[in-house]
């Protein structure tokens, strides 16, 4: 089989990423924290500072490398808890129909209105900034896609010859959609987490930027990018590489996840030999 | 005797896939005359249905046309362009499908889609095409014709659709109407009213058939010649008639042996079916020699060597086996 | 005399469709007062075109729709009253599409070892001796067993299902269609393995099939489904060489004969027109609108299944008139 550039591609980039992330403590070259000294304030790119330094001297290399722990956690947690929310509820929903598809898709309708990032903020509002409760608001807000894409697999699959015939050997519902349908769906569903995973890392970003989700003096790329707004001119290198980061990963996770779909979809159900 | 209306002659259609060249459908030879009704049978993936799109010039990749000839009323017709294959169809060669559904226009009414075919090829202008079109109906055994010709494809059945199809099909009078499967999607009491109204229609009209089927049953009640194809290759033509009581290619004869027929029980008490061993081969991966030497009965080393010439048989018929009686 | 394996008891399956919001509430009844009973290792053959209600018919028996008058009875008991797995053990399905009817996630293996672990068979190894009698009796081989369906081909496929249905022990087998979607060449084989099941391990059939000649090859008795109900009923000679009620000659006179061509008889008892809806069903006897025989007793009142000689009775009011 055949894999496009693209999937070798983002799956470079993810895995440089997830690389970084683990070998954190070994490649920085400095605390990202505590090595701050005020007189290495915003010193451009160097052998001794291969990124500079940012307002407070710290050395932006060191902080790229552990900020990519904090937007992998979240982009890679929160995701699962919205495919977990998701799959769960479309499942059943597509399975079981009547009332309860009704208020799983009225609640889907309710989640697809309104902006995912205001539901988000509101919920940071109340739990307040940091690592934790940033998971928590972005792991609730964008179920709704795994939902959507899971009920209508599930309406297409119910048909199918093989889900009656478990029924009629006596297989009950939940071991019916977990043994037979689940599998069958997964396809779909990874491709949306992958993506998904990008667009969390994305959220995470904003909400740092509004100063809503991880507070200084933690690195992430995001609060990285609002500490560095009123410098883009004086000192571009501020903004550059936490952007970069952002970009590369979350282009990554795309990529990867177009590839992914190309490898899935040849097993679909349809297939005959 | 007469030019046939369509003579086919020697064709070879390729299959493109995964870099390689498949042969689809091998030699491929047989005639039809004027008004005839000729049946051509045959499982899913012969080749019969790709033999009726290289006679309607409608083969696209990755299928191709890989020689022979094709001679519609003394003119070849396979190299023609697109532009004059677009005058044959519809005014002298027209064509039906399995499937009315999806070859039915679902946001034009039926009345005008029939009423299309005249203003295209004949140049009426709509008012009278559409009163054409009602008689079009009419001749279909739609009932209410002049209501019908409003409705959509989704608010007719499946019986009603395919007379919509034969009304378009037949609305230019053309010499030869090729139907593909018609009837395989409808229910049995219905399915033989279309092929009665098929039938009819055509003799009224002098319109050839080219009736495709995997039914042998259903093609030799209706047509006065048969050819089977099997993986590609035509392994026998003979008279409607002979092809069933007299079935001379063994492929043939365990078609006719291997289904139950009314009556037969009541006969001889139930017997058990004589089965054809084996699976219809892939296209990727047809024997040699005869393409049906491994399910072969009487199969001896010449037939998975050697690819059977063609043998004539009395009345125009042929036979493509190295053992055929 | 024995007890019926399955009797069905005035049987009723209505669907209600629509809403008093969206131009009224109608009523579909699929299965409109069916009565036939099926005797252990009996194949009844149940004929019938589209919206006659045979599949309704079949997923009632199975339990997944429930009646909405009259009873269903296995073995002396009522079916609603059954437990799940019991009724898995005693009626299984054979369906259609071979190619959507297995998990094509799952080997042969698991899909035929599954259902005797979930019934509480858990000894390893009289699982694997199961399956792999199984897959002997529907001439599949051992190496066959860890492969996924899309390895195999329609036929296989289906010998696959049939395996599935029979891996339970059950004693009715509802087989829907189990041919049409097959190449013509290897129907052959499919309809001799199950008549061979069926003497070998003591089955009953509901042969559900639009093909007449497989019905009349394979089964012993044969219903006539149409509209919901069934029209004709009787041993698979009387139906075939006396059918007594005009769809089922209708029927028979469809298939195309090839050696009688432009035949006058099947000409006259040919049926006209189309299927009418489910949803909207003519008056009196169902058929009316499309029976050569149609009389004005016809649309005023319902023939009933009544007798026309022992264990041979047709719903038409000229059913003592023969072809």
């Amino acid at each position: 089989m055949r894999l496009g550039a693209n999937t070798y591609v983002g799956g470079a980039l993810v895995g440089l990423a997830l690389t970084v992330a683990i070998l954190a403590p070994w490649i920085a070259l400095y605390d990202p924290v505590m090595d701050a000294n005020l007189m290495n304030a915003e010193l451009p790119p160097s052998w001794e500072f291969p990124f500079g330094t940012d307002a407070q001297g710290r050395d932006i290399y060191s902080r790229i490398v552990y900020g990519a722990r904090i937007s992998l956690t979240v982009g890679i947690v929160s995701q699962m808890c919205n495919s977990l929310i998701g799959v769960t509820l479309g499942l059943t929903a597509g399975f079981w129909g009547g009332w309860w598809d009704d208020v799983v898709s009225g609640l889907t309708n309710l989640m697809l209105a309104i902006p995912s990032l205001v539901f988000a903020l509101a919920i940071m509002a109340i739990l307040g900034p940091g690592l934790v409760s940033l998971v928590i608001a972005l792991g609730l807000t964008a179920w709704s896609y795994s939902c959507r894409i899971a009920r209508a697999q599930v309406l297409s699959l119910k048909s199918q010859g093989y889900i009656q015939a478990a029924r009629i050997l006596g297989y009950g519902d939940l071991r019916i959609m977990f043994t037979q349908v689940l599998p069958n769906i997964l396809g779909p569903l990874i491709v949306i987490a992958t993506l998904g995973m990008g667009g969390a890392i994305l959220s995470e970003a904003a909400l740092s930027f509004l100063g809503l989700g991880i507070r200084p003096p933690f690195p992430s790329w995001g609060s990285m990018l609002s500490e560095a707004r009123d410098q883009i001119r004086a000192a571009p290198w501020l903004s550059v590489f936490p952007g970069l980061a952002i970009f590369l990963t979350v282009l990554g996770l795309n990529l990867l996840g177009d590839g992914l779909r190309d490898i899935l979809d040849p097993q679909s159900t349809t297939r005959r030999a | 005797m007469s030019t046939p209306l369509l003579a086919v002659h020697d064709l070879n259609i390729a299959l493109a896939s995964d870099n390689k060249s498949y042969s689809a459908v091998e030699s491929v030879s047989f005639e039809i005359g004027r008004g005839e009704a000729f049946g051509l049978v045959g499982e899913s993936g012969c080749g019969k249905s790709i033999t009726a799109l290289a006679v309607m010039g409608l083969l696209r990749r990755p299928l191709s046309l890989g020689g022979g000839r094709i001679v519609l009323d003394g003119q070849e017709i396979q190299d023609a362009s697109p532009a004059e294959m677009r005058r044959l169809r519809g005014s002298r060669i027209a064509m039906i499908f399995q499937e009315p559904m999806t070859a039915l226009n679902p946001l034009s009414p039926v009345g005008r889609q029939i009423a299309e075919m005249f203003v295209l090829h004949q140049g009426t202008g709509w008012k009278e095409a559409m009163d054409r079109a009602e008689d079009a109906l009419r001749q279909v055994r739609v009932p209410s014709p002049e209501r019908r010709i409003k409705d959509y494809p989704h608010q007719l059945s499946g019986g009603m659709r395919q007379r919509v199809m034969i009304a378009i099909a037949l609305a230019c009078s053309p010499d030869l109407l090729i139907a593909d499967e018609p009837t395989t999607a409808l229910d049995v009491t219905v399915q033989a009213e279309i092929i009665d109204l098929m039938a009819e229609l055509c003799a009224a009209k002098g319109t050839a058939i080219l009736m495709i089927s995997h039914d042998l049953g259903l093609v030799a009640n209706m047509c006065q010649r048969v050819a089977v194809m099997y993986a590609g290759r035509i392994v026998e033509a003979q008279p409607a008639h002979a092809i069933f009581a007299t079935p001379r290619h063994p492929y043939t004869r365990g078609l006719v042996d291997s289904l139950p027929r009314l009556g037969e029980r009541a006969r001889r008490g139930r017997q058990r079916l004589r089965e054809i061993a084996g699976v219809v081969p892939s296209i990727a991966a047809y024997p040699p020699g005869c393409r049906f030497n491994p399910r072969c009965s009487a199969v001896t080393d010449i037939c998975r060597t050697t690819a059977p010439a063609i043998t004539t048989l009395p009345a125009d018929g042929l036979v493509r086996c190295h053992h055929h009686d | 005399m024995t007890e019926p394996l399955l009797r069905l008891d005035a049987l009723a399956v209505h669907f209600t469709l629509g809403s008093a919001l969206s131009g009224g509430v109608r009523t579909l009844k699929a299965v409109d007062g069916v009565s036939l009973d099926v005797a252990p290792g009996e194949c009844l053959g149940l004929v019938g075109e589209s919206g006659c209600g045979k599949s309704t018919l079949a997923l009632a028996i199975m339990g997944l729709v429930p009646p909405t008058q009259g009873h269903i009875r296995l073995n002396g008991h009522e079916l609603a009253k059954r437990d799940r797995m019991e009724t898995a053990r005693t009626v299984q399905m054979v369906f259609q599409d071979p190619y959507a009817s297995l998990n094509p996630r799952q080997t042969v293996r698991r899909t035929l070892a599954d259902p005797l672990r979930l019934h509480g068979i858990a000894n390893r190894s009289e699982i694997d001796h199961r399956v792999m009698d199984m897959l002997a009796k529907v001439g599949l081989r051992p190496d066959h067993a860890d492969r996924y369906p899309h390895e195999f081909s329609g036929g296989q496929r289906q010998r696959i299902g049939i395996a599935r249905a029979l891996i339970l022990q059950p004693r009715l087998v509802i087989c829907d269609e189990p041919v049409s979607a097959l190449d013509v060449s290897i129907r052959a084989q499919i309809i001799n393995l199950l008549l061979e099941l069926k003497d070998e391990l003591g089955l009953a059939y509901i042969m559900i099939s639009h093909d007449l000649g497989v019905v009349e090859h394979v089964s012993d008795r044969v219903a006539v489904m149409y509209l919901g109900r069934i029209v004709e009923q009787g041993g698979w000679q009387e139906i075939f060489e006396d059918p007594r009620h005009p769809y089922t000659r209708a029927l028979i006179a469809a298939i195309p004969d090839p050696f009688h061509r432009a035949d006058d008889f099947a000409k006259r008892t040919k049926a006209h027109g189309e299927i009418a809806s489910a949803l909207a069903p003519p008056p009196g006897c169902h058929f009316n609108p499309r029976c050569p025989m149609k009389a004005d007793r016809c649309v005023s009142e319902v023939p009933l299944l009544e007798a026309v000689a022992s264990g041979h009775r047709a719903a038409c009011h000229f059913r003592d008139r023969t072809g």
